[in-house]
């Protein structure tokens, strides 16, 4: 929605050309297709029980499919041409203020719109075996159509206004969702934590958006971009920052990670879609977005590299030391996506690898998940890796889909994740100087810290001995899951090479979000030295995962640990951090605002209503039900309109 | 002071444009025949027949506004008619529709039915409580006068708006209020409760009436006419001719004051409010809807007119008397609503309160204010017809009266999703959250008040909504955050007429706030806002269509 005056219209000086063709000038199908979806699942009831599913599956693949179309018109226009507004329609217009609602369709958004709706529609699938079980599998799907529709808002918001609405909107579902198994305690707190988080993101983004209003005077990006270059440093800065905050919230970065990991008690293929692939890489996007107003703004720019970085390295840590599958595996999500937001803070030059990883990243990742879903599927629900091992033989799809993705993540060299890791790695250290030692040198160590952790997971489940509990008869999972975890770990192997190899993925994006494509030289990645340092640091974390997890038998139960693994363990003490800096205080903040309340705001309140209340009785009883004290009310009244009226004579 | 030039009885016959009248002389038919079947039909047949009768002759009369709208002439804001007592333009073409499309829907929840007894007293002329109060119910008689009580209360509704002058306009008055009076007095049960309303209703409404009539006769004074045209001249000219150097202004200023109390008194601002709760609550709510919805609208329609044309030359007279009824409206009624524990009582002084918001508008004085009531008296009446929908159907524990306490409406969320869920939504469009109608309407009257320089009056307006939006959201609580109560309430289950009548609320308060602009773009025939509130509205007698 952007809230702008008529006058503003007229200097609009944005790049985006208007949209022409049945294609895109319908683009809001994307968005329509799943809320329609969302709606027909949430009003029909339960007549929609036997058909609903199928239904909510159908419609992000028809927004996928409506997305390639906008994609091969995209690619079928010159180079400029490429970045379409699509104004959906005016929301109202009153007196000189126009607030309208416009898509904007460029190669940034439409590649986050394939991703969304390819991975979502595979999920789609996959969840109509997992849930199959589950009664209330219809709100579900609703649940997960209005996640994907409020995901495309998102993306194809043409200003920040439409962005935040897409924003709240991911956030409810990924409430929504957390908690679908609310009858589970642990679950209705994991969604209330990651509400109550999300919202301090929230405002920050919020207060972004205030101050670029009474700033900038506009909200839409073209407008925001075109008015940067006249703007105070200091104003840029202030706009970066509670950008950042806001990214830092949805994409669980530093300091507003703990919700995460939480996350994991909603359903699987939740995690797999919302807290993996898609939701959580929306600070990412957000910072690409903004890019002109972070490279305008250096210290803003500086402060997301180093959010990502710490990011990294914390989720590759707590990682390593969860025992829970899912927590491990979002502890890895942390850190790949701080990975990218600190490629994002590298200014234009990480933008094409960050997005290409993010990616890569939605495809590997959501496969690791789904694999992990289907493992605990297998084995009752159980999710502590200390009681699995030895599932390969038993699990032989999920093997070959969950080791694929293991290799892609970890960096095997012409996978997908290896080339989309390359590239951040190559950009981090093209930056040169102490800057980019520093960042190039935490990926590096991110990296190592990946193969090991994934590692472990990979080894403490599928290989080793059988530690299963009593009475877990694991056993492979249905078609229906198992078939989008086959396509995604295709996606796993290939993806990265289609996108990376020959720049094709470069030539696609850089133009749109002002960068050079840079040349991804595969001779180069094999023996410059940061190449080969990645290399070192993948065979180093893979072979101390096998000494200690694969070489030496598992522990049923969780060793003591050092203080070290503890502190890991314990998610680095995020919560506590968290206990100390928001809850505390936000206690304090509440008991003192009750006390406000009930004092000074109830008193005043009643106060006034019985004031009110007690003068209309003292009025000749006002609203006691007598028609003699009413007309003396209007006498009343009378009066004050005739002396009024009289004073102008 | 007697007019020394009668003016001469012509022989001529006024021409007539029958076509811009056809739709108020087809309601007046309708109701005409509806009379006629109530003294010939048989009372068992009756029913349907008289049904049949007022919704036909409703739509008819819609369809005929419609037909209007593309009639007008080009390049002028309207045309009156019938020797220049009624007025026919875009803005009351618009509020006459409204009232039509709104009293359809209103005759919806008057026709419902439930186990054979629609919400009337069997024979509303027996004493309650009295041995042939009995003997009426156990013949299970039905009183089908209410269709052309509601045929007569809106063809003064459709009247009202389009009034051209001071006569004709209390005339409308009339024929609006006395078959409401009767109306509410008709409940089939509390009817004690409800006969008592109907006289508050009466009397108040008689005080008012004399009001306006007083002021209406202080402007012949003044004007020496009653049509609005030519007391817009007299205004701008210093009063008619007789008098010198302004010294009738005082008659002016006491007419604008008198006719202005009783204008007031029918949308209910404070302090002529008074009336509302009680007979909200007392009418039986079928009726209450179609006050709600379509009075207000007729009424404002009314008040617009009135305060743009004959007396839109002086409004740097009645602005401030205007500021000083619409902040009281927005602040009294506010806080007293936060005690109230009745829904129909609470939704009366929502009533007022959003009458407050919409005098905001007024008292901006230009295109835009009119345009945003406009918008905002079509959007808030569907969702007040729904809400009261909703309070139709649940009742005490036992089924049988309305439950109005709203602490026993604890846990119906829970229970009635669906209907708490409708509710939910028009209790947020009252308080004005953002893709509601609710949000678009006073956007556009507050947008409208702050270019016109009523900034003060928009903080408190703005004050105001956040004290509502407070009970508002308490009822949601009540509904949906509460363990429902053994014996708290029933809900008696919607019939199609209740249910139609809920569903219509729900989807004009969700497309008219997300999707408001074919409505918002197309009030007024130029959007923008250099035109004077009076040019888009008929203020001469000249331009007589014939």
């Amino acid at each position: 929605m952007a809230v702008q005056h008529h006058t503003h219209l007229a200097a609009e000086t944005g790049t985006a050309v208007a949209a022409d063709g049945a294609v895109l000038s319908n683009a809001w199908l994307l968005v329509a297709l799943p809320l329609v979806g969302a709606a027909v699942l949430l009003l029909g009831g339960k007549r929609t029980d036997s058909w609903g599913h199928l239904l909510a599956t159908a419609l992000p693949v028809g927004s996928f499919v409506w997305a390639l179309l906008i994609l091969f018109d995209l690619l079928g226009r010159a180079e400029d041409a490429r970045s379409v507004s699509v104004p959906v329609y005016e929301w109202f217009s009153v007196g000189t203020f126009n607030v309208g609602v416009d898509l904007l369709v460029d190669p940034l958004s439409i590649s986050f719109v394939l991703l969304i709706t390819f991975v979502g529609s595979l999920i789609h699938v996959y969840s109509i075996g997992y849930m199959s079980h589950d009664p209330g599998r219809r709100r579900f799907f609703a649940y997960l159509n209005l996640f994907v529709a409020a995901m495309l808002v998102l993306v194809l918001a043409d200003n920040f206004a439409l962005l935040f609405l897409g924003w709240e909107g991911v956030g409810l579902a990924s409430y929504l969702l957390i908690g679908f198994w609310q009858y589970k305690p642990s679950a209705a707190a994991a969604a209330k934590k990651a509400f109550v988080i999300n919202r301090v993101g929230d405002m920050g983004l919020l207060a972004a958006i205030m101050i670029m209003f009474t700033a900038l005077g506009a909200v839409s990006f073209s407008e925001v971009f075109a008015a940067v270059p006249g703007a105070g440093n200091g104003v840029l800065v202030a706009i970066g920052l509670c950008l950042l905050l806001g990214a830092c919230g949805k994409s669980a970065q530093l300091p507003l990670q703990a919700w995460l990991l939480d996350a994991m008690e909603g359903p699987t293929p939740v995690s797999a879609l919302i807290h993996a692939a898609t939701m959580v890489t929306a600070g990412v996007y957000l910072i690409v977005r903004a890019g002109p107003v972070f490279e305008a703004a250096p210290a803003a720019q500086t402060t997301v590299a180093v959010v990502g970085a710490a990011t990294m390295l914390a989720g590759g840590i707590i990682a390593s030391a969860k025992d829970d599958i899912k927590k491990s595996l979002a502890g890895s999500t942390m850190s790949q996506i701080g990975m990218m937001v600190l490629a994002a803070g590298l200014g234009p030059v990480g933008y094409v690898a960050a997005i290409a990883h993010l990616i890569t990243h939605g495809f590997f990742k959501a496969g690791l998940f789904l694999g992990a879903g289907s493992v605990m599927h297998a084995m009752d629900d159980g999710v502590d890796m200390r009681r699995y091992g030895g599932l390969a033989r038993v699990m032989p799809v999920t093997f070959a889909t969950f080791g694929l993705g293991y290799l892609a993540i970890i960096g095997v060299p012409l996978l997908s994740g290896w080339w989309t890791k390359e590239s951040i790695i190559t950009e981090a250290f093209g930056v040169g100087g102490t800057q980019g030692m520093v960042l190039g040198s935490a990926i590096i160590v991110g990296a190592g810290l990946t193969a090991f952790y994934m590692s472990r997971m990979f080894f403490m489940t599928f290989l080793g001995e059988k530690r299963w509990d009593e009475g877990v008869h694991p056993h492979e999972s249905p078609v229906s899951m198992t078939a989008p975890m086959v396509v995604l770990s295709i996606g796993s192997v290939f993806l990265g090479a289609f996108l990376v190899f020959g720049d094709r993925f470069a030539n696609f994006l850089a133009p749109a979000i002002g960068a050079q494509p840079h040349h991804f030289d595969l001779a180069h990645a094999f023996t410059s030295p940061y190449g080969l340092a990645a290399l070192g640091v993948l065979v180093v974390g893979v072979a101390a995962a096998w000494a200690v997890y694969l070489r030496r038998p598992v522990a049923r139960t969780a060793p003591e640990g050092n203080p070290v693994t503890v502190a890991a363990s314990r998610e680095l003490y995020g919560n506590e951090i968290n206990e100390g800096l928001f809850v505390g205080p936000g206690r304090v903040l509440t008991r003192a605002l009750v006390v406000i309340e009930e004092k000074v705001i109830d008193g005043v309140v009643n106060g006034l209503g019985a004031g009110v209340r007690d003068s209309s009785r003292g009025l000749g009883r006002a609203q006691t039900g007598f028609a003699r004290s009413y007309a003396l009310t209007m006498l009343f009244g009378a009066v004050i309109v005739a002396a009024t009226l009289v004073v102008r004579l | 002071m007697i007019p020394q030039d009668l003016p001469v009885i012509t022989q001529e016959a006024p021409v007539l444009d029958w076509w811009l009248l056809a739709p108020l002389l087809t309601l007046f038919g309708g109701a005409m025949l509806a009379v006629l079947f109530e003294a010939f039909v048989p009372a068992a047949r009756r029913r349907l027949l008289q049904i049949g009768v007022a919704a036909l002759s409703l739509l008819a009369t819609f369809v005929l506004i419609v037909l209007q709208v593309g009639s007008l002439p080009d390049g002028q804001a309207g045309v009156t008619v019938g020797v220049g007592s009624l007025a026919v333009d875009r803005t009351v073409l618009f509020f006459q529709g409204t009232i039509a499309v709104l009293a359809l829907v209103s005759l919806l929840l008057i026709a419902e039915r439930r186990d054979g007894r629609d919400a009337f007293a069997a024979q509303a002329a027996a004493v309650p409580g009295s041995e042939e109060e009995r003997a009426h119910i156990l013949a299970g008689t039905q009183h089908t006068e209410i269709y052309p009580l509601v045929l007569f209360a809106v063809l003064g509704m459709l009247m009202f708006p389009a009034s051209n002058d001071f006569l004709t306009m209390f005339i409308a008055l009339e024929v609006m209020s006395l078959p409401l009076y009767l109306m509410c007095g008709l409940a089939r049960r509390r009817r004690l409760f409800s006969q008592e309303a109907a006289v508050k209703y009466f009397l108040l409404g008689a005080f008012s009436s004399a009001f306006f009539l007083f002021g209406a006769a202080m402007v012949y004074g003044y004007a020496g006419s009653v049509n609005f045209g030519e007391v817009r001249a007299a205004v701008e000219n210093g009063g008619a001719a007789i008098f010198q150097d302004g010294d009738g202004r005082a008659l002016l200023l006491m007419g604008i004051g008198l006719v202005a109390v009783g204008l007031l008194f029918k949308v209910g601002a404070v302090p002529f409010h008074n009336w509302k709760p009680d007979v909200y609550q007392g009418a039986p709510t079928p009726v209450t809807a179609l006050m709600a919805s379509c009075t207000l609208v007729a009424a404002f329609g009314a008040l617009l007119r009135v305060f743009f044309v004959p007396f839109g030359g002086s409004a740097g007279d009645w602005e401030p008397a205007l500021w000083i009824v619409a902040v009281l409206t927005m602040v009294v009624a506010a806080i007293v609503a936060v005690s109230q524990r009745d829904i129909k009582r609470l939704l009366a002084y929502s009533s007022v309160v959003h009458a407050g918001f919409i005098l905001t508008a007024v008292v901006a004085g230009s295109t835009d204010g009119l345009a945003g009531a406009m918008f905002y008296l079509a959007a808030y009446g569907f969702t007040t017809l729904g809400a009261f929908a909703v309070v139709t159907l649940v009742r005490t524990a036992d089924g049988g009266q309305e439950q109005g306490d709203l602490d026993r409406w604890a846990g119906l969320g829970r229970r009635h999703p669906l209907l708490a869920g409708a509710l939910a939504l028009f209790l947020l469009a009252f308080a004005g959250i953002p893709l509601t109608s609710g949000f678009i309407g006073k956007f556009a009257v507050f947008q409208a008040a702050v270019a016109a320089g009523a900034t003060p009056l928009v903080v408190v307006g703005v004050l105001s909504s956040a004290v509502t939006a407070f009970f508002y959201v308490r009822i949601i609580v009540v509904m949906f955050f509460r363990d429902p109560e053994a014996d708290g309430h029933t809900v008696v289950r919607a019939g199609a007429a209740t249910g139609g009548v809920i569903a219509i609320g729900v989807a004009a308060t969700l497309l008219l706030g997300v999707y408001p602009g074919p409505v918002l773009d197309n009030l007024l025939p130029s959007p923008d806002g250099s035109q004077e509130p009076v040019s888009v509205m008929v203020d001469q007698a000249s331009t007589e269509a014939g």
